[in-house]
């Protein structure tokens, strides 16, 4: 029992650490970095809850796509953090007066919520045992919810098509590639052989 | 666990989703590909309407997808009307060189759409099947970029149509807040006891929502911009089939979701289609433009298309009366409005499209054939028997009576009265009045449409069963 909450108490921790280091960091890219390490360390807290597609999903979606596009914006738009940060101190105390008035504000609601006797137990599904997560996913997504998830997939082909309807203009007199035409071209079809007798030019 | 839901009730939407990004491939990959992407499309269709005419009575996909009378009936009609779209934009797209395939996928899309609105049995599959329809509505209506007048239109509806999503949105998540589910049937056993105020909030948001897809008053207002700047064949599209959908989805969620507090929802639609139908009377008087006018003649329509809705004020034969007379008075209107565009979309001269009321002057005396068939269609619009249009004014009217709704189908009788001017004055207009130049000769499939339609309003009397059964049929399967 002591190795899981041995790695909960790393991971959760490391996870805090870095993303506290995300807002801190001087340097952007460093932040990007900090994000993707929060990132790693939070789907280890999914392998350890037993959602290990979730992990896995969380390290494709997010490192692999939208962390890269962060770095990638980053680098590419050369933001000078530091100047955009200037006088973060200076507005520390405002800002901590708002957020400590905040945090008073939800701790009075969340303390006046009553939870029904019966909701805890019915809210918790139980976790299946004997099929995997990527298994109990795809017979929601793909089985019990198909219809739904077929529809928002032709929701996002119309936005598609309409992106491209709306936006898209051949301008005729601009040069495109054509794949096809460049491979058919053969040495009969390129090379005209000329034969130019002396002193008359073509 | 759950087996594989059955997936043939859903064969139509299935088959056309299929067939749009099949027909998407052909467009994007082969050279001047338009008119065949154009007629594989209402092909298409045709298939999709002939599938649902035989399609059992089945509900599937845990109860969000259902197939019935009445599914079958408006599908049919939805279908029709969007082929009837792309039909009659044949020679519009050759005439003004629109290369644009992508027009009949769109419109085959807005089609899947359109069948999940009328099938959705519960409010995500509303949701989603609305969301399909208006986003293709949206892209279509901006399609002719060149125009500010059809960039304008796409940009406004869209802004509104997003809006008013939100409106709905807003109320499904108020509805099940209130009653803890989705579905249709377990809303109604929900509100059977009459449902609180918070459910009632709900139904007045989702209401709203619905009321701006049929483009009732107080949601009407971007119905005349939209009408006049979207391409005229666009126009046709917009005043036929998403409004037969949207009317479907209408009395299902009415009749289906809350028979439990009819009064709530009563008093609502009484107050919509009052205002619909006078706003739609007295505010196309004025009108110059022709699209603009048979805007403001479609607000009114729906109107009294919901008056038939409002008359559904308990379950059993009442209900079915006022079902029925929406359904009946949603065909005729169907046919109604794509005969009238086929008349508009004719409307050409050698520098162009004309669509002003004036360019109609003297038709009579320059192409009698077309007047004659716009005279009986406007004649049938407003309602003067024995048209096919009196006949659907005469069942919602008879069911609103028989509900006890004196008020409403008086005011009713003297919106029609008001509307009929401006009918006639277009009529007064071809016959009495100094020619114009002449029109360029229709082409086939325009005179098609209007022949199929205008004879359809002519001889409805004659052999009117075949509709009504129909329309009671659809009607008893609600109840």
């Amino acid at each position: 029992m002591i190795l899981p909450a041995l790695f909960f108490y790393l991971f959760a921790g490391v996870c805090v650490a870095s993303a506290f280091m995300v807002i801190a960091a001087k340097n952007p890219v460093h932040s990007v970095l900090f994000l993707i390490l929060a990132f790693v360390n939070a789907s280890g807290l999914f392998v350890l809850m037993g959602a290990e597609f979730l992990a896995m999903i969380l390290i494709v979606v997010y490192v692999g796509a939208v962390a890269v596009l962060f770095l990638f914006v980053v680098m590419m738009l050369d933001v000078d953090f530091a100047e955009l940060r200037q006088g973060f101190l200076q507005y520390l105390p405002v800002g901590a007066l708002v957020g400590v008035v905040f945090l008073v504000e939800l701790l009075l609601v969340v303390g006046t919520w009553v939870i029904g006797p019966g909701i805890p137990r019915a809210i918790t599904a139980p976790i299946p045992q004997a099929i995997t997560n990527t298994e109990a996913l795809g017979r929601v997504l793909y089985t019990q919810y198909i219809y739904y998830f077929q529809a928002a997939g032709l929701i996002l082909l119309v936005a598609m098509i309409g992106a491209i309807v709306l936006t898209l203009r051949h301008r005729p007199n601009v040069k495109r590639q054509n794949i096809s035409d460049q491979v058919a071209r053969t040495r009969a079809t390129a090379i005209d052989v000329v034969k130019v007798r002396p002193g008359q030019g073509l | 666990m759950t087996p594989f839901p059955s997936l043939v009730p859903a064969l139509p939407e299935i088959l056309l989703a299929l067939g749009a990004m099949t027909l998407l491939m052909i467009g994007a990959y082969r050279e001047d590909s338009t008119k065949l992407v154009n007629i594989c499309a209402i092909l298409l269709l045709i298939v999709a309407m002939l599938i649902v005419a035989r399609l059992p009575d089945a509900t599937t996909f845990g109860g969000s997808f259902v197939i019935d009378s009445f599914a079958r009936f408006m599908k049919i009609l939805a279908y029709v009307g969007s082929a009837s779209a792309i039909l009659m934009s044949l020679h519009y797209q050759a005439r003004e060189g629109q290369r644009a395939f992508e027009f009949a996928i769109l419109i085959v899309l807005s089609a899947i759409g359109m069948g999940m609105m009328i099938s959705a049995g519960d409010l995500i599959a509303l949701y989603l099947g609305l969301e399909l329809m208006s986003l293709a509505l949206y892209v279509v209506a901006a399609s002719n970029r060149d125009s500010t007048r059809s960039t304008e239109a796409g940009l406004k509806y869209f802004v509104l149509g997003a809006l008013s999503s939100g409106m709905l949105l807003y109320g499904c998540s108020l509805i099940y807040g209130f009653t803890g589910t989705v579905s249709f049937a377990g809303i109604a056993k929900a509100s059977a006891q009459g449902g609180g105020i918070g459910l009632v909030f709900g139904l007045v948001f989702l209401f709203a929502g619905l009321c701006f897809k049929v483009s009732a008053v107080p949601f009407h207002m971007w119905t005349p911009d939209v009408y006049e700047g979207a391409p005229t064949p666009i126009t046709a599209f917009f005043a036929a089939a998403p409004k037969v959908a949207a009317i479907a989805l209408f009395v299902r969620v009415a009749v289906g979701a809350f028979p439990g507090i009819v009064p709530q929802w009563q008093q609502i639609l009484v107050f919509v289609a009052i205002a619909s139908m006078a706003l739609g009377a007295f505010s196309a008087i004025g009108q110059r433009n022709i699209k603009r006018l048979m805007a403001y003649s479609s607000i009114g329509h729906m109107g009294f298309a919901l008056i038939g809705l409002a008359s559904v004020s308990s379950g059993g034969a009442q209900g079915v009366l006022g079902v029925q007379g929406v359904l009946i008075y949603i065909a005729i209107y169907l046919a109604m409005t794509l005969g009238t565009f086929a008349v508009i979309l004719s409307m050409r001269r050698a520098d162009g499209m004309v669509e002003q009321i004036s360019d109609l002057s003297g038709l009579a005396r320059t192409n009698p054939a077309l007047a004659f068939f716009l005279a009986l269609l406007l004649f049938s619009l407003a309602g003067i028997p024995p048209l096919a249009g009196f006949f659907a004014k005469y069942y919602v009217f008879l069911a609103a009576i028989k509900a006890g709704l004196y008020t409403l189908a008086v005011l009713g009788v003297l919106a029609s009265v008001v509307g009929a001017y401006y009918y006639l004055l277009i009529v007064k207009i071809m016959y009495f009045d100094e020619p114009a130049k002449g029109f360029e000769p229709m082409p086939g499939e325009l005179k098609a449409v209007l022949g199929v339609a205008g004879l359809f309003n002519l001889l409805f009397f004659v052999y009117p069963a075949p509709l009504l059964n129909a329309a009671t049929t659809a009607a008893k399967s609600l109840f």
